[in-house]
């Protein structure tokens, strides 16, 4: 199929060594800051592409299965202007992000 | 079709929450969205078990379309106004559906379900029952639906726009960066297959671009707007969004949605496929 579980597909029966996973948490003021559990977090390519989006969990939670490379997470959240957080994902490795807005 | 027909804006649907005849759907890929909370009076439609059949690898039938919409009670004079999460993908595949079964007046609200969330609109969660009908379907209209043998006829002749993102079109992802990427079939695209992802017709928000962007994001891209057109994505929702661009807001004739998608013809043995970001050759 091909949804976006809010928050983004749980890792269980998935073979995290053949992914290239970005995840993580959109805070309202960054570290130790309020979750976000009603933003949208857009993957977008090297060249600015988009690639997928999914809702943020309750917990301001996501997640994503990209490839090797760098990528541009934009994130929308009501009465707040667009973020843009660069990130690298490598197969293999879970590249973990905060997103403050 | 155009804009104005097919299309409602976000307030026009505040506006409308009471209107008899006006009926709301809410189609969404995360089926649990619409529990936590929905439009006021918005019905559901669940893709996977209201919309495939449940056996074969299909859409619904006409008789079964009927069935379910009888069920949901909707009627045949209804205005159903459709709408979704991931910007508006499964809406979209649902207006496609109900365009395929002859339903006269339907809608897709601009920007979907992210939109009304991030206008910080009302979402509700009470249960909707709406009072059972009897829901007459047309024949499917097989002129906006394309099957596989149609779509390798294609290759060099008619338009083949694969709306896929860049990185699935050429072969370096598999599937939407949402979802795992282990599949079963092979990565790549149909030859002669102009990428135009979906994404490109739509603005952060969700909503469509104007009609005159549209035109030359299609133009610039190398879809030749006097020969017919094929789109395919995956699974057949997201090339739904953009057969419902190119076809209910442009208005052109003979488009065509190859709803088996990549799922389909990258499992088939014997075509062609192009890795890479060229388009390949006949």
């Amino acid at each position: 199929m091909c949804g976006a579980t809010e928050g983004g597909l749980s890792l269980d029966g998935i073979d995290v060594a053949k992914e290239a996973i970005i995840q993580g948490q959109v805070l309202r003021g960054g570290e130790g800051g309020e979750p976000v559990g009603n933003a949208y977090v857009r993957l977008l390519d090297r060249t600015g592409e988009f690639t997928a989006e999914v809702p943020t969990s309750a917990s301001g939670h996501f997640r994503f299965f990209a490839g090797d490379g760098d990528w541009t997470l934009r994130t929308l959240a009501p009465k707040a202007d667009p973020v843009d957080v660069r990130v690298a994902a490598k197969t293999g490795v879970v590249a973990e992000a905060v997103v403050a807005i | 079709m155009s804009r104005e027909s097919a299309l409602v804006t976000t307030q026009w649907v505040e506006d409308n929450l009471d209107t008899p005849n006006v009926v709301l759907v809410e189609v969404d890929e995360d089926t649990a969205a619409y529990d936590k909370g929905h439009i006021k009076g918005a019905i559901k439609l669940d893709w996977t078990t209201d919309l495939q059949d449940q056996v074969r690898r299909d859409a619904i039938s006409s008789e079964g379309f009927g069935k379910l919409l009888s069920e949901k009670g909707v009627k045949n004079d209804d205005t159903v106004v459709l709408y979704g999460g991931n910007n508006n993908w499964f809406a979209a595949y649902a207006y496609w559906y109900f365009k395929l079964y002859g339903h006269d007046d339907v809608k897709l609200m601009d920007g979907g379900r992210k939109k009304w969330e991030l206008d910080s609109r009302e979402l509700v969660s009470d249960e909707v029952t709406r009072q059972a009908t009897t829901y007459t379907p047309k024949p499917a209209d097989l002129a906006i639906r394309a099957f596989r043998d149609e779509t390798v006829e294609a290759i060099g002749t008619k338009n083949l726009v694969d709306v896929r993102s860049p990185d699935e079109y050429a072969g370096r992802l598999m599937a939407p960066a949402h979802l795992p990427q282990e599949q079963a079939q092979r990565a790549g695209h149909i030859p002669t297959a102009a990428n135009v992802p979906w994404s490109k017709a739509a603005n952060d928000d969700g909503t469509f671009k104007s009609d005159d962007e549209l035109k030359d994001i299609y133009t610039e891209a190398g879809v030749d707007w006097s020969k017919d057109t094929i789109a395919y994505c995956r699974i057949g929702e997201r090339s739904s969004h953009t057969w419902f661009v190119l076809h209910e807001l442009l208005g052109q004739e003979n488009v065509k949605n190859y709803d088996g998608s990549w799922t389909e013809y990258g499992s088939l043995i014997g075509v062609p496929v192009v890795l890479g970001d060229e388009r390949g050759e006949a």
